[in-house]
């Protein structure tokens, strides 16, 4: 509890506390702890005054706010036409098989979270998925084994 | 018809001397300034293509002390990836716009909205940023810029979303009017204009507009930055003049076996290889924001289709009726004619929903979705039915 007001109290001081610091504090959080939970949405909205549902609703708002349980890693794989027609399930496949989750689970560690999501501006490099905020392209079952394997190592 | 044919060019990505430019358009009056980018004919990059000169003259009259020039960098409408390219290679170019574009309207401050699939491009774009500043504090101007991000929804790209999104709430977009140019970011006059358009304005602010309108068409000056994918060898981006017609466009960039080209991403439309030869890549035939996805003969236009629909249903905001409702029925329709639930009459009844949608929805994207769908159902029916 102590941690979770100590980060809004940081990142308050570092934005401000006006309505306009919300998306930049709500993103340093997931930054941080990879998705909201409902007690660090009180604490962000007391910090800038302003109801809970207010901090709920933009969060929701927003694919990349999660407030659901997420890993440490989110990987986020493009569904959009041309990382779809370039081998987007078989990338999906490989996930799948490798960490045991399905779309939209997260391993049991809490190390991985499986997404889907739209465009994310690598059509003429797909099939591209995203690991947090890094982006990795042309990717093919062999490379997103050896990709998921680095990420494991830092454990 | 005018018709350039294929011509690439090097404008935006050339290497330039920004502090050069910048000193002389400070040297220039605001109006001096909007008469020249008047005179190159330029309109936005990012879609919609409103003429940029005429966004400043607007901005510019506003009485208000406190303005702002917004860039949106909200990248998002599938197979545009230019922008990504044109801050990760050329930023310096971009601040130099819109420090051009503050002086012209009267801003001090500027933001770029950069979306959150890009936010690994963060800490070098705010070094080169640092490195502007200290440029534009040597030149004596007093000008700043700030970074927001974005949080993974395609419709803060629209540009009143994306200023209830800097502001700290949901993207929803704003009734119009009031534009931006009056009522913009925190209810202060905005001019908002693309990363490409912000690049294109230093160049023609140092070659001089004449020299600019010499590339391009009447309805579509000067060149273009494609975002090029799908079924092609040559998969990338490339800068363009403006005016070919998707037929010399195939031919270079095309597999041999091209049968439709996506111009505009999921928000634009759908040209069918009868009318390649027929139809100018600009605002005269199919604008573009720069979005260009090939398909070949191997792909189902039904695929493509429902994919679009897919993204539109779940990047709508919900806001407004008709796009949330609209775009959903629009989904659930198109996979019922696919499974023979309904008669095959009834796209025809789904025509007249995209059609009711663009008349009725509050903002861009539920105005779009029937571009998309018209096209494609107009010229691949067989393949949604069967």
């Amino acid at each position: 509890m102590y941690e979770v007001e100590d980060l809004v109290k940081n990142l308050s001081l570092k934005y401000g506390r006006s309505r306009r610091s919300l998306m930049p504090i709500l993103q340093g959080i997931v930054e941080k702890h990879n998705y909201l939970t409902d007690e660090v949405m009180v604490e962000v909205a007391k910090a800038l005054d302003i109801s809970a549902a207010e901090v709920y609703g933009t969060a929701s708002f927003y694919t990349f706010l999660d407030t659901q349980v997420r890993g440490k890693y989110v990987i986020r794989v493009c569904k959009t036409i041309t990382c779809s027609m370039k081998g987007k399930g078989e990338i999906m496949q490989t996930i799948e098989e490798m960490l045991k989750i399905r779309p939209g689970e997260t391993t049991p560690d809490r190390m991985f979270s499986l997404l889907e999501t739209n465009c994310i501006g690598w059509c003429h490099k797909a099939p591209a998925m995203l690991i947090n905020e890094m982006p990795y392209t042309e990717l093919t079952s062999e490379k997103v084994v050896e990709i998921l394997k680095s990420y494991m190592k830092t454990k | 018809m005018e018709n350039k044919g294929l011509n690439k060019v090097g404008l935006i990505f050339e290497n330039i001397d920004p502090k050069e430019v910048l000193t002389k358009a400070f040297k220039m009056t605001r109006d001096e300034i909007i008469q020249q980018v008047l005179d190159s004919g330029l309109k936005g990059r990012g879609g919609a293509g409103f003429p940029t000169g005429m966004k400043w003259k607007f901005t510019a009259a506003e009485k208000d002390p406190e303005k702002y020039i917004v860039c949106n960098a909200d990248e998002g409408e599938p197979g545009t990836f230019k922008d990504r390219e044109i801050l990760d290679r050329v930023a310096y170019k971009v601040y130099g716009g819109m420090a051009i574009a503050g002086h012209t309207i009267g801003a001090k401050e500027g933001y770029v909205y950069l979306r959150g699939e890009y936010k690994f491009l963060l800490p070098k774009l705010m070094k080169e940023l640092d490195d502007f500043h200290k440029m534009i504090d040597e030149i004596g101007y007093d000008f700043r810029i700030h970074y927001r991000m974005g949080s993974g929804a395609y419709i803060c790209g629209e540009e009143s979303a994306l200023f209830e999104s800097i502001e700290g709430f949901r993207g929803e977009p704003r009734n119009k009017p009031p534009y931006p140019t009056t009522s913009g970011v925190f209810c202060k006059p905005t001019s908002i204009n693309n990363v490409e358009t912000l690049v294109t304005v230093m160049m023609i602010i140092r070659d001089g507009a004449e020299s600019y309108v010499r590339l391009g068409t009447k309805d579509s000056r000067g060149s273009k930055v494609f975002s090029i994918s799908g079924d092609t060898p040559t998969p990338g981006i490339f800068e363009l003049e403006l005016g070919m017609t998707v037929q010399e466009f195939v031919k270079e960039f095309g597999d041999g076996d091209t049968k439709a080209v996506q111009v505009g991403g999921a928000s634009g439309f759908c040209v069918p290889r009868k009318k390649f030869e027929n139809t100018i890549i600009g605002f005269e035939g199919v604008p573009t924001g720069g979005s260009m996805k090939l398909f070949n003969s191997s792909r189902s236009m039904y695929n493509v289709l429902h994919n679009y629909l897919d993204f539109f249903t779940e990047e709508s905001c919900g806001q407004c009726t008709p796009c949330r409702v609209g775009c959903q029925q629009l989904l659930k329709g198109v996979e019922k004619v696919k499974k023979g639930e309904v008669k095959s009459t009834y796209l025809n009844e789904l025509v007249k929903l995209a059609d009711t949608m663009k008349i009725a929805s509050k903002c861009g994207l539920g105005q779009s979705v029937g571009n998309a769908f018209r096209t494609i159902v107009e010229n691949f029916r067989e393949e949604i039915i069967y």
